[in-house]
């Protein structure tokens, strides 16, 4: 390239010269620009890892401190073993609820999209203009009603009111899957017809394998979901040895709520989890927000 | 990754038997099968509580004992006797007109940043949407720390550039908009990336053509950009609407501990008033009542915002998507 610069007569060169010089001054800024914002996105968090670290005395100073001296590693023993938030035990919570509501999303879902995508009945078209509607109910409307129904049924207390109800599909992964199912050409499946297999069997054998990215996306979104659900625990969990992470970090802040550095440690230890889902399934995680994005105009 | 265009249907061959009319009826009763989880689902988990609602909203209902019909009495109490009821109102209104166009804003611009041909561009995406997988309960624990009216980091950073120190969280005027900083913090990387998805979605050929008829980096961001992005921020401003009127569980804990919402129940949002009405209270009649003024506004305002699109969303003839 620059012996071809060279080459050039002067005028040119002197253009070329100019392009360049603003082509790189851009990028320049750009990436200032770019690590500014980054640096005060990420900060929060780097003083969530610095505040968990740190002596109690440290959490507040003037100047702020930020290289906690000594370094509390113990902290985290002392966070996540402390009556008051019994990690494991709450850890266990998530990942029960987390696992069950989103096995019984996929299962649901996919049953459902299946037959909005590949089957002929009656009324099929009305009943998903009518899903499409159901997006819209805002759960304010649902929530007060929802609960006298589950106080009822002698739910409450349990985790029935927050699990059931995935067992019955959700309108936006009913939606996403049937998009997903009929791109699938007819063919695949004709063949399979034609042979008398049942729509269970080429739901279970020819769609489901197909559609996997798809039941990620909606896996990876229901755990965040769930991992990140309050007002639910809130309002149906009574007994606190049942809680999830978020409300034992609640509970634990309403008892402790001047332990700054055991809180930080606790919510970093709520937290990672999700990041390193993340970091494993990005693309998935990406993909679906993308996808939300667009599908949804 | 646009919708699939519907795919032909099945040209099976027609076996002509005397049974024509069973093997439709067979049909349906198989899709009713598969189906039927769902409309179960919209029976008892929507249709059901929407309808209850109405029949809650006019009764007296403390749980304990069987509800009570009396008429319009809780939209009265809630519009003329309850002042924490339009407190409640004005803050939710107060945080949803300001926390909306910034999340969208600040999403948009970042999104145009990231839209860029520059090496280590995908670490900077994942900077800007790491804080969307906290928890919202451990993010505002850190915003606590963070907001801290004497030695908070926010309030050395506003002093360093000689601003005064604010009193956020514990401070009547600064605490909705404390609120405001840590969900814009925590929300803008879902809506950075919708955007990102959409721009990149733009036909590089229009870009070019503008620039070839001589428009500026302006023109062709205001003329070319936005219009064909107008149906992704009119999706974003949607789900942003509808998400914030609900803002709750970062409220309660911002709040505090005591009777109040924040000083002088200035975090006191609507979903927080309804909480406390149906959960602490036992009040199922009146939240009821609540949720269902919150129900219709929110219907209103996204019918509203739908009407509107016919003169600012710009829908490409059919095809594309």
């Amino acid at each position: 390239m620059t012996i071809d610069a060279l080459q050039m007569d002067n005028a040119a060169r002197k253009n070329w010269l100019q392009k360049q010089i603003r082509k790189a001054a851009s990028r320049t800024f750009s990436y200032l620009i770019l690590t500014l914002v980054a640096v005060v996105f990420v900060i929060p968090f780097i003083w969530l890892i610095i505040t968990s670290l740190k002596q109690a005395a440290q959490v507040f100073s003037d100047p702020p401190i930020w290289i906690p001296s000594p370094i509390v590693w113990n902290n985290y023993v002392e966070a996540l073993t402390t009556p008051a938030f019994p990690f494991l035990h709450l850890l266990a919570n998530t990942i029960f609820y987390s696992v069950v509501s989103t096995i019984g999303v996929i299962i649901s879902s996919s049953i459902v999209a299946y037959s909005f995508a590949r089957m002929q009945f009656r009324g099929r078209d009305a009943l998903f203009a009518i899903t499409l509607a159901t997006m819209m109910v805002p759960g304010v409307v649902t929530l007060i009603p929802t609960y006298i129904l589950f106080r009822w049924l002698g739910w409450t207390g349990s985790y029935a009111p927050l699990i059931v109800p995935a067992f019955f599909g959700s309108a936006f992964n009913i939606f996403l899957l049937r998009q997903f199912m009929m791109t699938i050409p007819w063919d695949l499946t004709d063949a399979a017809t034609v042979d008398g297999a049942d729509d269970f069997i080429i739901l279970w054998q020819i769609v489901i394998p197909l559609v996997k990215p798809a039941l990620l996306v909606i896996a990876i979104f229901n755990i965040m979901y769930t991992w990140n659900d309050f007002m639910g625990p809130l309002i149906y969990l009574t007994d606190s040895k049942q809680y999830p992470l978020v409300m034992g970090l609640y509970a634990f802040q309403t008892r402790f709520g001047i332990k700054w550095h055991l809180l930080m440690a606790a919510s970093l230890a709520t937290t990672l989890p999700l990041i390193i889902l993340f970091f494993i399934a990005q693309r998935y995680f990406i993909e679906g927000i993308t996808l939300t994005g667009l599908k949804g105009v | 990754m646009s919708s699939p265009a519907l795919p032909a249907k099945p040209v099976l061959p027609e076996i002509k038997t005397g049974f024509h009319l069973s093997r439709h009826l067979r049909q349906d009763l198989k899709g009713y099968l598969f189906v039927s989880p769902w409309l179960i689902g919209i029976l008892v988990f929507l249709a059901y509580p929407t309808i209850a609602s109405f029949y809650f909203s006019m009764t007296n209902y403390t749980i304990l004992n069987p509800p009570k019909w009396v008429g319009l009495e809780n939209f009265q109490v809630m519009f003329g006797k309850d002042p924490l009821y339009w407190k409640s109102v004005w803050n939710t209104v107060y945080y949803v007109i300001i926390s909306v166009p910034l999340g969208l804003v600040i999403g948009l611009l970042l999104a145009l940043l990231l839209n860029q041909q520059l090496k280590g561009i995908g670490f900077y995406r994942t900077a800007f949407y790491l804080p969307g997988l906290m928890p919202a309960v451990a993010g505002v624990l850190l915003w606590m720390v963070l907001l801290d009216p004497r030695l908070g980091l926010v309030n050395d950073a506003l002093n360093s550039v000689g601003l005064p120190r604010l009193g956020w969280l514990q401070s009547s005027t600064w605490s909705k908009p404390g609120l405001i900083l840590m969900s814009t913090w925590a929300g803008t990387g879902t809506t950075m990336l919708i955007f990102l998805a959409a721009l990149k979605e733009i036909p590089q050929s229009l870009v070019e053509a503008a620039m070839i008829d001589g428009a500026n980096a302006w023109q062709r961001f205001w003329n070319v950009t936005i219009p064909l992005i107008s149906p992704t921020i009119f999706f974003n401003l949607i789900m942003a609407i509808i998400g914030s009127f609900q803002i709750f569980g970062s409220a309660l804990i911002a709040g505090g501990n005591t009777s109040s919402s924040g000083p002088l129940d200035s975090l006191l949002m609507y979903m927080l008033h309804l909480y406390r009405n149906a959960f602490r209270y036992f009040n199922m009649g009146y939240a009821s009542a609540m949720s269902l003024a919150m129900f219709i506004v929110l219907i209103l305002i996204t019918l509203l915002t739908i009407r509107s699109t016919r003169y600012w969303v710009y829908y490409e003839a059919a095809g594309r998507r």
